[in-house]
């Protein structure tokens, strides 16, 4: 066995602290060490976006992360994005009220994905949400209703 | 059959599935974890065929970790993976696979040895340091090579397989005009986001084996474990969580299942596995790998006389748990939704070294439809009639409902169609699309240079195939309704439509019912998902049994209200007063809470007969000429299902099974090298669908003929959306090249486009 590193990181505006392998990735620390099992895995190469997470603000593939290369870093996952227990994010209302997933598997990428799109573009056009969400893939829904879901959500935000 | 209120029927209702899931709250396989777990790590073979000289597995041994390594010789008692007991054929059994490779590997990606590992990482560390000693073998890759050796003295053509009706032979000497088409679909797969997993756990005390992670079919893959295993049924338990995506690939009883198990038992610790995906584009099933040599004999009018095709199925490695069900449902669906008089189908069913093949999404109907309605389009040009018209007059009519065909062959089953009217779907379609202006801006585009075309793929769908399911329905002290079914949700949307239907029966809010699945404790029977089933079968039985309990609550408020109980109701979980919102009333929880048994029933719905929904995909796309990509501009779909249960789930699966045609019309193929080696073993080598690239696909849903095999009228939908894809987009490129029969392979990647435009 390799020398354990200690790494803390802040996720959701908790913050951790946790021991992990060196050639062990973000996803399986969140996943395996905090107990967030909101991520999922659904490459491991950086190809279906599953694994999305906001990393000091930026999107990436949380399988591509090391996790010792979070060290110190803000970290944003599915399990932060309902603002309150009892009350979803718009976007999260309307995946729901439009039947934007199915299996569910990709949907927590794509909610944060989307969400980030949202925070940078407040009014995306059809073409730069495709674009946007271009690196999530979904085998369920065909996609049309995640791009529905998308855009009734930017709307309801826009008007606040 | 009696109608019955749907009122609540074809409604939009939000889906009782989503609150966990859109919080991040699924509990998926890899989320599923039992204290001191093991982690199973699988040797797969890199060799397409070979026979094993050794086995080195000192060095991986070890690594500090490894709890203990496994190959074929510490299992050989176990049988191989056993074909489902509906599914047997004695002629196939020895090509079923085992469990772990024993003196040859089949296909790269086989399992060799399986480890066992205090960490998943150490296990797959010490995967690498495992070293198969082979002599190669010769390696077939296609089902067109001359068939090899199986085993020693076994021909890897398992069989030939026939389906024929009529005089053959004379429709083809009576024929005006025959054409011969050589065709080729690719091979595809389902490719769930979710990547299989299993966990095996085994009870000690209660001597009780479960695996979880289980999908698609947990009663019938319990029933091949009791066969395999030889356990009681009450000691082996199947349990089904969050399910990722299935298309017919997952579920299935594969190696890794019983690994875990028999590990989890002989090791005294429970086993988890989950697959990378890597693994899963070597291992999970693959289909839709066929060759056709088909031809078509007509009048001088274009009526069909008769259809002869023979055909090579690929179908990998070993047969699997399907036996030769693709090859056969190819067969019976080959003639679609038109007349043919005559009809002979032989199969050449041939092992090769490729991943093992087995049911995709419309196993069996998205290859014969592209293969039927090639033909079609290819007869329109020839004969010089319009390609809607050609095929308008060789629809079924509804006159001729129900529509059998029945096969010469002992042992090969009839096909009766139940009812369906194919000329007004395609009437109700052309009008929808305005399809002669949609024709007609295209012929312009086309003129002013574009390469722009529309296609059709017309096809009938078989769906809720018996014999049968039941369900528990029971309300509890709260008002609280409970559904306990055998089924089984991959993502679909199950429990809201088994909600929906029992809301609508029942008379109470769904919002208030809670489905259960997938557990083989709770329930001794149930179909599971598979094969458009879950609706029509599960769904039925859902509503006789709300039925029933809806009379039972009906005549105990009766009583209690002293009323007759022809003149009372049930409206949002209360008794009333017909029509009347005042006056005397109870609450079925009040019933429950009164009633000395509470208020639950159990009952079935058994059927011999399928039911046959139909349906029309229009495709329209541009090439690029330069670079041969394919765009598809628009895609429509027009499907009759008999009764909707809800219209936003249906159209998910009408959508979502669309652009996973177009993934396999376009741009998606495993593909391998001549020495059997996969090509496409990540998402960048084998290509579904992104959002960038897929259109908003349009669907006109029908409820014209319900079936008559069940109350409601249910016939399925899961498969309704893929079906006519890879026809429907052949036919569009066609035109937009200007070269008919241009198209006569899927995918047609951009490099096979460009060969095309090359060579005309």
């Amino acid at each position: 066995m390799t020398k354990r590193s200690h790494i803390s990181l802040s996720v959701n505006g908790d913050e951790y602290e946790t021991l992990c392998e060196p050639d062990q990735s973000l996803v399986d620390v969140l996943r395996n060490e905090l107990e967030l099992t909101g991520t999922k895995e659904g490459c491991s190469t950086g190809d279906c976006g599953a694994c999305s997470i906001r990393l000091d603000g930026d999107l990436v593939c949380s399988c591509l992360v090391l996790a010792v290369e979070a060290e110190g870093k803000e970290i944003e996952t599915i399990e932060g994005m309902a603002p309150k227990s009892d009350e979803l994010h718009p976007l999260q209302r309307h995946f729901l009220e439009i039947n934007g997933l199915q299996c569910g598997i990709c949907t927590p990428g794509i909610l944060i994905a989307a969400k980030a799109l949202l925070e940078k573009n407040s009014d995306p056009t059809e073409t730069e949400i495709r674009f946007w969400l271009a690196g999530n893939l979904c085998r369920c829904t065909g996609y049309d209703k995640i791009i529905r879901s998308v855009q009734a959500a930017a709307e309801e935000m826009r008007k606040g | 059959m009696a109608t019955q209120k749907k009122d609540l029927l074809g409604q939009r209702l939000t889906r009782l599935e989503d609150p966990p899931l859109i919080l991040g709250q699924g509990n998926y396989a890899a989320d599923i974890n039992f204290p001191n777990q093991l982690h199973m790590r699988i040797v797969r073979s890199p060799y397409a065929h070979a026979k094993i000289t050794s086995i080195d597995t000192a060095e991986a041994a070890a690594i500090s970790g490894i709890v203990k390594i496994w190959t074929s010789h510490d299992i050989a008692d176990l049988p191989p993976i056993d074909f489902r007991a509906d599914k047997s054929s004695e002629e196939l059994k020895p090509f079923r696979q085992n469990v772990l490779a024993t003196d040859r590997v089949r296909y790269v990606g086989d399992p060799v040895v399986a480890i066992f590992a205090e960490d998943p990482y150490v296990a797959e560390d010490a995967a690498d340091l495992v070293v198969i000693n082979v002599e190669q073998l010769r390696v077939i890759t296609s089902a067109d090579d001359e068939p090899g050796e199986f085993d020693v003295g076994l021909s890897s053509e398992a069989g030939l397989l026939t389906h024929t009706y009529g005089d053959v032979d004379a429709a083809f000497a009576a024929a005006d005009t025959v054409i011969e088409l050589d065709l080729r679909t690719g091979r595809h797969s389902g490719v769930p986001m979710e990547t299989r997993g299993a966990i095996g756990v085994y009870d000690a005390d209660e001597d009780i084996l479960k695996l979880y992670g289980a999908a698609k079919v947990p009663h019938r893959n319990r029933d091949t474990l009791v066969r395999m295993l030889g356990r009681d049924e009450d000691k082996i338990e199947l349990h089904e969580g969050h399910t990722g995506g299935g298309f017919g690939i997952r579920g299935e009883l594969y190696p890794e299942d019983v690994l875990v198990l028999v590990a989890a038992m002989r090791l005294g610790r429970s086993v988890k596995w989950i697959e990378d995906r890597q693994e899963h584009m070597m291992a999970a099933n693959q289909g839709r790998n066929q060759h056709h040599l088909v031809k078509i004999a007509v009048d001088k009018d274009g009526m069909i006389l008769g259809m002869e095709d023979e055909f090579f199925h690929d179908q990998g490695g070993y047969v699997r748990t399907h036996g030769a069900n693709v090859p056969n449902r190819t067969m019976c669906m080959l003639t679609g939704a038109y007349n043919v008089p005559a009809y002979r189908a032989l199969c050449h069913f041939r092992l090769t070294n490729k991943t093992p093949a087995a049911t995709y999404r419309a196993p069996g109907r998205f290859e014969s439809t592209f293969v039927r309605e090639r033909l079609m389009d290819a007869l329109a040009v020839k004969l010089g009639i319009d390609r809607i018209e050609l095929r308008r007059r060789n629809l079924i009519t509804s006159d001729q409902m129900p529509f059998s065909l029945n096969f010469d062959e002992p042992g090969v089953e009839d096909m009766e169609i139940d009812n369906g009217d194919y000329p007004q779907l395609l009437d109700k379609a052309l009008n929808w699309l305005k399809w002669d202006e949609m024709e007609a801006d295209l012929e312009r585009r086309r003129a002013a240079g574009e390469m722009v075309g529309s296609g059709i793929g017309v096809f009938v769908e078989e769906s809720g195939k018996g014999p049968s399911d039941g369900a528990r329905i029971s309300v509890d002290e709260n008002g609280d309704i409970e559904i306990l079914t055998g089924g089984a949700s991959l993502g679909q949307g199950f429990e809201t439509t088994m909600a929906q239907i029992c809301a609508n029966a029942l008379g109470v809010d769904y919002q208030r019912i809670t489905v259960i699945h997938g557990q083989t404790n709770l329930i001794p029977y149930g179909i599971g998902a598979h094969a458009a089933r879950a609706t029509v079968m599960t769904g039925s039985a859902v509503n006789v049994t709300a039925l029933t309990l809806r009379t039972k609550a009906l005549d105990l408020a009766a009583e209690m209200l002293q009323l007759p109980a022809d003149s009372l109701d049930i409206v949002d979980g209360t008794v009333i007063v017909t029509d009347k919102s005042s006056g005397p009333s109870i609450t079925l929880a009040e019933i429950a809470r009164r009633n000395e048994e509470g208020l639950a029933a159990e009952d079935f719905h058994k059927t011999k007969e399928s039911a046959f929904p139909y349906g029309i995909h229009f495709a329209v796309v541009k090439v690029d000429p330069e670079t041969g990509s394919i765009d598809v501009e628009r895609f429509m779909v027009a499907y009759d299902v008999g009764c909707m249960v809800n219209e936003m789930l249906l159209e998910g699966q009408l959508v979502g099974g669309c652009i996973q045609g177009i993934g396999g019309a376009l741009y998606e193929e495993f593909v391998y090298s001549d020495e059997g080696e996969p090509m496409a073993v990540t998402f960048a080598d084998y290509m579904i669908p992104t959002l960038d690239r897929v259109p908003t696909v349009e669907c006109m849903i029908t409820e014209d003929a319900p079936s008559p095999h069940n109350l409601l009228g249910l016939k399925g939908g899961g498969e309704g959306g893929i079906n006519g894809v890879g026809a429907a987009i052949a036919g569009a490129i066609d035109q937009a090249v200007g070269i008919p029969g241009a198209i006569t392979q899927l995918p047609v990647t951009p490099q096979r486009m460009k060969e095309i435009l090359n060579n005309s």
